[in-house]
């Protein structure tokens, strides 16, 4: 699946955008989060307070308990302040 | 008449009384259009800043507007709906954003129109980063963004 970044988690982790498979018992958007953080320091970082992170799986916002199967493209970003 | 929705990001500023008169034109139905320009400050919290630079998420902020759009089209009876979002480089005075909403009378268009800039504000996947003499950084959420959104689902 595409996984990409946005606002200071694309900046702390260094890429915008890149393709990950992770292993079947990741199962949820939070089960993500762990599994990218243990990925390297530059993720652990980004992924340092869970709570603050928004997730979008297929451009549609989902809670942190949100099943990943079958996700195209998930993404994480900061709280949005647009407008 | 149909109503029109209207949902661009873009880069480039945008003329307020051309957007008005797109909703008007060739029509006599609309008897309202409330207009919501939001403009790039030249202070955060007490501090100047010489720009923002705003990002979104191509894709996503379309859908997340649009959705918006649809659920306040389905709630109040307007005419055309306009929604422009600006992205990139933007200095204090410029315009950000303008939402539009037109009506046959007025409290549709009002309530339409606070409705989808609250909803923007606390969902639409877009991110300030500001530039002052101290260097740059992300504006930071504010709850009461949040807490504005959410009372329009109190029924």
């Amino acid at each position: 699946m595409k996984v990409k970044y946005f606002a200071w988690v694309r900046e702390r982790i260094g890429v915008a955008e890149e393709t990950v498979e992770p292993p079947a018992s990741v199962r949820t958007v939070d089960d993500l989060i762990g599994w990218l953080s243990a990925r390297g320091d530059t993720y652990a970082y980004a992924f340092e307070t869970p709570r603050v992170i928004r997730a979008a799986i297929d451009h549609t916002h989902v809670k942190p308990d949100a099943v990943i199967s079958g996700a195209r493209e998930i993404a994480f970003f900061p709280p949005m302040t647009g407008g | 008449m149909t109503a029109a929705v209207t949902i661009r990001i873009q880069q480039a500023d945008f003329d307020i009384g051309h957007e008005i008169a797109a909703l008007t034109k060739s029509r006599t139905d609309v008897g309202a259009v409330v207009t919501f320009s939001g403009i790039c400050r030249g202070s955060e919290n007490g501090e100047p800043i010489a720009a923002l630079t705003l990002e979104h998420y191509p894709g996503m902020a379309e859908a997340e507007i649009q959705r918006h759009a649809d659920e306040a089209m389905a709630r109040w009876p307007l005419t055309g709906l306009t929604v422009v979002h600006r992205v990139g480089r933007i200095t204090p005075g410029e315009n950000i954003v303008v939402v539009l909403a037109a009506s046959q009378h007025r409290q549709a268009a009002f309530q339409a129109a606070e409705f989808l800039m609250d909803y923007l504000k606390a969902n639409a996947p877009f991110w300030k980063r500001e530039e002052s003499p101290k260097g740059t950084s992300w504006i930071e959420a504010r709850g009461h963004d949040e807490t504005a959104a959410k009372r329009w689902t109190k029924s």
